[in-house]
Formats: structure tokens, sequence, C-alpha cells
């Protein structure tokens, strides 16, 4: 039993990067906006929070200023693909490149230094009142780091933004209508430039969590892939961040399970377990396209640039 | 028309000119400059592995002077097309002797030193060689024997966690030293190894420490290159043996020691051998001895007495009259593989595919 929580409580820890990282994804994607940049984010906000957290030794500023730096990011992608109305998938890319040169240039003098020791204990394991005390569940969830209670937190609040508000509604509309929300007289570009910061800044935070309270040492490449994991994640999530929580734990516990399992020799090659993660997703798109819920679909615009001029 | 014989002439007599000159200090300058360059898997900044290599890159160059520059390129992938493409762009800039430092490399290596005969590579921890390749490598088993000691004197659950990248005869050739090491101070130790299947991946590392520490494991050894798994064990309270470089400051209170490497000393040999004229393709594997490999300083977290069993060790080892694979040694079923007083061979160690007694865990088979 008390291996089944070990492991389950370390599949949250191993999700919850994945889950600031596709949650931002979602929202960028759903004003429209395919940011394929998630890894570079990921990683400035880890360096980042990383240089400012040792250079302060402050654990609030630090994950400030990696969601500013994530955010920052994706100013760069928004101004190009909102403004200039260039190709998005290509834009994304770069900024993966640029983010993960941008990580290893600042993080240079960074190599094998470890944050101050407030810092690790601010964001150690702590029981949260009263949850903690639920049989089980408690142990699982509620005997975290305070930063993924803020991952609960922001999921809950991003989550009645956007299906119980004025707000979400607007830029539901942006992303599958642009031209019509447009005449209704939303701002469309003000709605864009916003999500996708707000994306920006979650994945930033995403990589924070990574560099500040999973490996508190700063090294190269940090992120090591996680968000095209992310990318993948929001088409299983089927843009519902929700849903992100469960497919972030299901695919951070895929991530980790490898590991567990060795104990036992059971024959299972370690690269069919980690395909699973994908299968998995191939499998939700498969299925997204037998029933054919508008609920379920990719946001109508995804991809698009939006010219007025062409209504 | 005038104008253009003029110019002409002008240009062949600047360039019989220089010609000339140059032809002079070429008969003067007897000494030459070697170009020598770097493949590495990593950045050089990984506080690692290519770290290690790259300080013995600059080990070398601050050794040969003037007689030797050096390139390099980071971050090439285990790829034949891939390494193919970085050994062409460093001929192209003239160089005539190539290290490639990742096992995976290989390939890529073999292939070019087909298109480049007249071009040396040197290949780490690979096993082909042709008229212009060799290999090369140190004998890290033996820092690992020692730090197998340090860490089975400090283990009070003698249970110890080993995250280990692959399953190649390298990987395990290290696990069993580091094993033999830790009984020999602590016949009842565990050595419990858990796969990743990266040689750098952080969260990966941590991952599998965690899980080893949830077994019980309280001091942990690793074959990774980035420093996750101690980080794991400090986190847990435990104590961790490192690999490549020292991790004092990355885990003040969790790191004893570890299994060193100095590339220079093996980059000046070969590249003076270039210089010299009498570079061969016999395969290089230096041991502690010529101090390629070395323990790190113990830290005051080492357990007490270990420095003594340690300065023993080593001097045995040192000396070649005893070295880390000689008999009696069991297999994990407790069958004597290798007899009483047989010392085994290169070749045999260079193929390790069995785990020591006293290793829990399975080898995947190859595909």
């Amino acid at each position: 039993m008390s291996m089944i929580i070990s492991f389950l409580s370390a599949t949250v820890q191993a999700g919850t990067p994945l889950l600031f990282a596709t949650v931002g994804e979602i929202f960028s994607q759903k004003v429209g906006n395919l940011n394929l940049g998630l890894e570079g984010m990921m990683m400035m906000g880890a360096v980042t929070g990383f240089i400012v957290g040792y250079n302060t030794g402050n654990p609030i500023l630090a994950v400030i200023a990696a969601a500013l730096a994530g955010a920052a990011g994706a100013l760069i992608y928004a101004f190009l693909t909102v403004t200039l109305k260039t190709n998005q998938e290509v834009t994304g890319l770069t900024l993966t490149i640029f983010g993960a040169g941008y990580a290893s240039f600042v993080g240079n003098s960074m190599v094998g230094l470890k944050l101050a020791d407030n810092i690790t204990a601010f964001y150690a394991k702590t029981p949260f009142p009263l949850f903690s005390q639920i049989p089980f569940l408690g142990d699982i969830f509620f005997k975290q780091s305070v930063f993924v209670y803020f991952s609960y937190f922001t999921v809950i609040v991003l989550g009645i933004l956007l299906y119980k508000t004025k707000y979400g509604l607007n830029l539901r509309m942006v992303g599958e209508n642009p031209a019509a929300a447009d005449a209704s007289g939303i701002n469309v570009a003000g709605y864009k430039y916003f999500y996708i910061l707000l994306g920006g800044a979650l994945s930033g935070l995403g990589g924070a969590f990574l560099s500040l309270v999973y490996i508190p040492v700063w090294q190269e490449n940090i992120t090591a892939g996680k968000g095209w994991i992310a990318v993948a994640l929001v088409i299983f999530a089927t843009w519902n961040p929700y849903r992100a929580v469960v497919g972030a734990y299901f695919f951070g516990g895929l991530d980790i399970i490898g590991f567990r399992l060795q104990k036992f020799s059971i024959p299972i090659p370690i690269y069919i377990i980690d395909m699973l993660p994908y299968l998995a997703t191939i499998a939700v798109l498969i299925l997204m396209s037998i029933k054919r819920s508008r609920e379920n679909k990719a946001p109508a615009s995804l991809g698009r640039a939006y010219f007025r001029e062409e209504r | 028309m005038k104008k253009v014989s003029i110019l002409l002439l002008v240009l062949i007599m600047v360039s019989a000119t220089i010609l000339g000159c140059s032809s002079n200090t070429g008969n003067g300058d007897t000494e030459k400059t070697v170009t020598a360059g770097f493949i590495y898997v990593g950045p050089v900044n990984d506080g690692g592995y290519t770290t290690a290599h790259d300080n013995g890159r600059k080990y070398m160059e601050e050794k040969l002077g003037t007689k030797v520059k050096t390139i390099y390129k980071e971050n090439v992938p285990e790829d034949k097309g891939e390494v193919v493409k970085a050994i062409r762009e460093m001929v192209d800039q003239g160089a005539t002797i190539i290290f490639a430092t990742s096992f995976g490399h290989m390939d890529g290596v073999m292939e070019a030193a087909k298109e480049f005969p007249e071009v040396k590579f040197a290949h780490c921890s690979g096993y082909q060689t042709a008229e212009n390749v060799t290999n090369y490598f140190g004998r890290m088993y033996q820092a690992r024997y020692l730090s197998g000691i340090v860490a089975g004197m400090k283990t009070q659950s003698n249970k110890i966690a080993y995250v280990a990248a692959f399953p190649i005869p390298e990987v395990i050739r290290g696990i069993n030293a580091f094993t033999l090491g830790a009984k020999s101070v602590n016949p009842e130790v565990q050595v419990l190894v858990r796969w990743t299947n990266t040689w750098y991946d952080p969260a990966s590392e941590k991952a599998a420490a965690e899980a080893l520490l949830a077994e019980g494991c309280d001091v942990t050894a690793q074959h990774q290159d980035s420093t996750a798994t101690m980080v794991a064990a400090e986190e847990a309270g435990a104590f961790s043996i490192g690999y490549n470089t020292n991790a004092s400051k990355a885990v003040p209170k969790a790191y004893l020691t570890a299994p060193l490497w100095n590339w220079g000393i093996y980059y000046v040999k070969a590249v003076q051998e270039v210089i010299d004229g009498t570079w061969t393709n016999t395969p290089y594997w230096g041991g502690m001895d010529e101090e390629i490999v070395g323990l790190d300083t113990l830290t005051a977290l080492a357990p007490e007495g270990a420095q003594a069993k340690v300065d023993e060790a080593q001097k045995k080892i040192i000396s070649k009259e005893w070295d880390v694979f000689t008999g009696p040694i069991k297999n994990q079923t407790g069958e004597v593989v290798v007899k009483e007083g047989d010392k085994m061979l290169d070749q045999d160690m260079l193929s390790f595919d069995w785990f020591v007694e006293g290793v829990v865990g399975t080898i995947p088979a190859s595909n």
C-alpha cells in the first residue's frame, strides 16, 4: 500500500510541470493560436526563475520572474503571429529553439549551483491543513509542495473563467470564429495577446516547477522534451483544462512507472512504456473523430491568422 | 587595354613575391600545428560527462601550447548522419585528428574514416578499429571499486541505490566493480539497480532514484551525467556517490565522493604522437596508475576509516599486484565465474553481460 501511495504521490509531482504547460497551451489554442514554443517558454521560465531565486533568495520573486519570462517568450510569438500574421507552426518552432538557446546562454554560469535552503524549504512537501487527513487521497494530493497546490488552484480558477464567465465565452468565440467575434465588438487581437501571454506565463511556471522544486540544482536541458508532451496532452485533454489534470497525471505516471516496475522484473521493454502516452493520444484523436462532438473539437480557427479585411 | 595588361603584370609580380615568401618561411619553419577536433554528445557545460572531456581538451591545449589548435562541436547526437556531418565540417577546418567522445558516435566515425583515410580518429568507449581509427577509454571500474568501499561503509540499511543509464558492458562493469568494492567492506550489502535508458535526463534520473529510495536505500550511486540522483538522495536524507565531477556545492548534505575522469592525460599523449608521427591505432585503456581515472577527495560526510581502506585498495591497484576483477567472483546465482587467483581478461571485461553477487536487478535482453 505504501508503495502505491509513494508512486501516486510521485505521479502528481511528475505531472505538475506538464499540467501547467498543458493548461497554458489550451488557453493559447482556445483563442486560435497553436504555439509549438512550449518547450522554449518552459526553459525560459526555468532558467529565469532559478537565477532570480539564486540571486535574491526569495521563492515568490523567483516564481513571478519565471512567469514573466514565459510570458516574454509568448509576447515574441504573439507579436509575430497576431500582429505580423506569420505562420504559427514555424514561429512556435523557432521560439523553442530560441528558448533553449537562451536557457543555455543565461544559465551557463549557474550549472551545478544550488538554490538557497530557504527556497527548497519553502517548496518542500508540506501537508495541506485538514485535507491531508483524508485517507489515501490526502496522502497523494495534499502532502505536496505549495507549488503543486497552486496548480490545483490555477486549474479551478481558469476552468471557471473558461466555462462560467462572459470572458470565457468571448475567448472561445475568438478561437472558433474571429470574424463573428470582431463583428460583435470583441477586441480579437487583445484577447489573442492576453491569452497567448497567459499561456506563456503558465509554461514558464511549468519550467520553474522543475528548476525550483523538482531539481533545485541548475542543469542544462532541464525540461528534456516535456513541452512536446504537453502539446500532445492538449489534444488528449480535448482542450478541456479539467481533463488536462487527468491527462497530465496519466502521462506523468507513465513517465515514472517504468522505474517502479523494474523491481518486479516484468519482461516489458521500457520502450513500450515510453510509447504508451503517444499511443493514448492517437487513440483519443481517433475517438474524437468518431464521436464528432463539437465540444471536443479543436477551435475552428486554430492555426489560421485572422485578417480583418478578408471577412 | 593597356591598363588591363599593366594590372595583370602587377598581379603576376605580387603573386610571385608572395609565393616566393611563403616557400621561404615553409623551409625555415619545421614545427607544424596540429588541429584536433572534438565531438561532444552534450553541451560543454553539462557539469558532467562532456564538461570532463572539455576540461581534458583545455588541459591538452595548455600542455602543448602553440603546437596544437583545437575545435569542438557540442550536442552531436548519437546518429550516424549527424556524426559524419560534424566530422566533414571539422576536416574542412583542417582537423587531422578527431576525438569522438560518446559510445553512439561509433558508426559515424567508422563511416567517415573511410571517407577521410588521411585523418586519424579516436573513438571513446567503443570497440571497433580501422587503419586510421583507434579507441580509448579509462579503467573507470577501478575508481568505482573505491567509491563502492565508501558506500558500503556508509550504508546503515545495507541497501545501496544505483541509477544506471544503459545495459551495456561499460555500465555493467561499473556496477559490478562498485558492488565488489562495497562487499569488500560490508558482505551484507545489496546494490539495487534501475535503468533509465538515457545518459542525461534530470527528471527521469530523479524519478528512478526516488523509486529506489522508497525501497529503503540510504546511499545512492549513479552512472548518469546529471546531479538529479544526488538531489533525490539529499531530499530523502540519504547520501550519494557522484560521477564525473565534484558535486559538493550542489548537494552539500549528501555528497560523499565521486569517481572522476581526467581525459587530458590521454589527449596530450595522442596529439603528441600525431605531432611526432608515432601515432598508431592501438586502443588505449589507461588505469588509475596513469591518473586518467581517480576518486575525488572524500568529504567530511564519508565514514570514519574509509580513507584508509580506499588508500589500501588504491595502492594495490596502482602497483598492479591486484585488480578489481580478481577471483573468486560469483555471479548473481552464487556460481563462481572467476576462479580464485584468476584475473579477468580485458576482452571479458569489455563484453561484461552478467552481474556479480550482491547486485539486485536484471540486465534486459539486448535486441
